[in-house]
């Protein structure tokens, strides 16, 4: 278990002021100048030692992707940091709290970040429906401003740097970093074909880096500690501390910052407070936010949460928001909704995801009854499959991979209401 | 998914920003480069429908248009890609209910029934009085707090049971001021056990730990 000395957001449940103040007594805005004063080349190099992993999802080494920005402009066009703050992915709301209660270190870690990209300015796309979530962002950006922490020569380095909030209003496609710099542009949410990807060409054609709100905010204290201390917790390649949600049939619902690679049935015991019932009312859980594919009991037994880890058992850390389901639950209905919002959220520009996500939704509707052929839990997989690969972003893979973990680990149970369904109209 | 408007309802002749919300809406286009003004058209709608009864008539997208120097149909098609922007009037009070896996694993299910039941409305109707309209969303990014609610865009309801939404409506109804946030007195996305980490501040901020019962 992390121990308190090592966690990063010790306001993560609000009870110290978002506020400036509250915010310098713990630690942020603490020596920013002396880490930009280090250089460019140094703050990079330094978050690709910390081995830090983008928490979108993804899981894309942050330094790496931070290096392919021009570093200068040769025709002119500026660079853009952009944050992505649309969470929205079922199970996930860790992004919440970081906004609402640690503010400043969000500041501070795009002011870091826009430095080390050469970026004067930097756009945080947050989700419509957080607006008092917006509110207090505002206030912690115009309070960083009055404060000379941003704005002309921030934080007295020399650099000019602004930092703008910008409100979503609702679509959950936002969350992908094309269809977000459409949205930005004042457009419909549409992801764009890549290449060309963003560090190339993204918000307004000029080369952009989009970073999701929790890799940002981790930042300045990864350069204060030292990369070696954020290198130093995790397992290999799975490095630092990241914020679960884990939410569901646990008794003990809650959002808590823990170190990379715990096993899940620790987080769930220690701090979701176990699964409702015990341990054995277990039945499944999905790992880390809706589009990661279930894992039955036995798999919770000994997996780690890390990106690696997850992917061996072939699910994902996804946004780690950890979704339990118990013994009581209607496992196909659970899944059966989720397949209800991939529909829902589709932004149509793809055949195959606008259609696709449709027709799945609408047999796994009857699947919940069991009125249904069992040839069309192969068919579910048969669609899923011709989704997969041929759409524009992952809204279509991931519209695919619920339904294919439920029938992987639950094609059963599936059957049995089919067979059972058939029984009770022939009678 | 099509955002149907059932409902008639007349489409006002004319909309004008107010003059204070146009002071915001010079503020919100310079955040963006110039020329890139039509970044804007997102904060224009969320300030027309904020002004304009919590729905966004035709004239004012045209307005943005004229203010942004888009054509009308880039406005358009941005009101009706979002979910946020209502495009048809509602109730006072528009309640959207999150039914997705995690708020339904939570029992969503029965909130909303509850809710159905004490209203005497379906979901996506508005009550004769036009105090209430009832939608259901998805996810709205609150789920260690689940069953969560969502009024007119701004104030989440958390933690909810079928019992306590009860006091949620009648509170709105009544024209009382109903604290937004949990329904339970859980702090944020605080465990409602307490906390199982950070103990030395909580104990300092006076907040329960996990496992000491009551501080």
């Amino acid at each position: 278990m992390l121990q308190d000395k090592d966690r990063i957001f010790t306001n993560l449940y609000g009870w110290l002021g978002a506020d400036l103040k509250s915010a310098k007594a713990r630690g942020n805005w603490s020596g920013t100048k002396d880490l930009l004063a280090k250089g460019r080349d140094w703050i990079i190099e330094e978050v690709k030692k910390s081995e830090l992993r983008g928490r979108g999802g993804a899981g894309f080494p942050t330094g790496m992707k931070w290096s392919f920005m021009p570093k200068e402009s040769k025709d002119g066009r500026p660079s853009y940091l952009v944050i992505n703050a649309d969470e929205s992915e079922p199970g996930t709301c860790k992004d919440r709290d970081i906004i609402r209660h640690e503010p400043h270190t969000i500041i501070e870690g795009a002011l870091i970040a826009s430095f080390a990209m050469g970026a004067k300015a930097c756009y945080i796309y947050i989700r419509g429906e957080f607006y008092h979530e917006a509110v207090a962002m505002q206030k912690a950006i115009d309070e960083a401003y009055d404060a000379g922490l941003v704005g002309k020569n921030a934080c007295g380095s020399g650099w000019d740097f602004d930092i703008y909030l910008h409100r979503g209003a609702g679509a959950y496609i936002c969350g992908e970093e094309t269809a977000l710099l459409n949205s930005l542009e004042g457009k419909k949410g549409f992801p764009r074909n890549k290449p060309p990807f963003p560090a190339g060409a993204g918000l307004y054609a000029c080369p952009t880096t989009v970073n999701n709100i929790e890799t940002i905010a981790v930042v300045p204290e990864i350069l204060r500690r030292g990369a070696s201390w954020f290198a130093g917790i995790g397992n290999e390649k799975n490095r630092g501390t990241k914020v679960f949600c884990i939410s569901g049939h646990v008794n003990n619902p809650c959002n808590v910052e823990e170190a990379m690679s715990i096993p899940l049935k620790e987080l769930i015991e220690k701090h979701g407070g176990g699964v409702r019932g015990g341990w054995d009312n277990l039945l499944a859980v999905i790992p880390g936010g809706s589009s990661t594919r279930l894992l039955p009991k036995d798999l919770c037994e000994t997996v780690l949460m890390d990106f690696d880890s997850l992917r061996a058992v072939n699910s994902s850390l996804g946004t780690a928001a950890v979704i339990v389901i118990d013994k009581s639950n209607d496992i196909v209905y659970a899944i059966a909704r989720l397949a209800r919002f991939y529909w829902h959220e589709s932004c149509g520009q793809c055949t195959p995801c606008r259609e696709g996500t449709g027709w799945m939704y609408r047999i796994m509707q009857r699947m919940v009854k069991g009125e249904a052929n069992i040839e069309e839990i192969d068919m579910l997989l048969d669609i899923g499959s011709e989704i997969e690969g041929h759409t524009i972003c992952a809204h279509g893979d991931a519209s695919a991979w619920p339904i294919q973990g439920l029938i992987k680990h639950f094609r059963p149970e599936m059957e049995r209401r089919i067979l059972e369904y058939r029984k009770r109209i022939a009678a | 998914m099509a955002h149907a408007q059932k409902v008639k309802f007349e489409q006002p002749k004319e909309f004008k920003f107010s003059p204070e919300n146009m002071k915001l809406v010079e503020q919100h286009i310079a955040k963006y480069p110039k020329g890139r003004q039509a970044s804007a058209v997102m904060p224009l709608l969320d300030i027309v429908q904020k002004q304009h009864d919590n729905w966004i008539p035709e004239v004012a997208m045209e307005e943005i248009a004229r203010l942004l120097d888009m054509p009308r149909i880039k406005v358009f098609e941005v009101a009706t890609f979002y979910t946020m922007y209502n495009l048809a009037p509602k109730g006072k009070h528009h309640l959207q209910f999150c039914t997705t896996t995690p708020c339904w694993l939570a029992g969503s299910g029965e909130v909303v029934k509850a809710c159905e039941k004490h209203l005497g409305i379906k979901l996506g109707e508005t009550t004769p009085d036009n105090m209430f309209t009832i939608t259901d969303v998805e996810c709205l990014g609150a789920c260690v707090n689940a069953p969560v609610i969502q009024r007119n865009g701004d104030d989440f309801y958390e933690d909810l049971t079928p019992e306590n939404v009860i006091g949620v409506l009648d509170g709105l109804k009544a024209g009382k001021e109903v604290p937004k946030g949990s329904r339970t007195g859980r702090l944020t996305s605080l465990g409602a056990q307490g906390a199982t980490c950070l103990t030395d501040i909580a104990k300092k901020t006076g907040n329960k730990v996990a496992g000491e019962g009551k501080k």
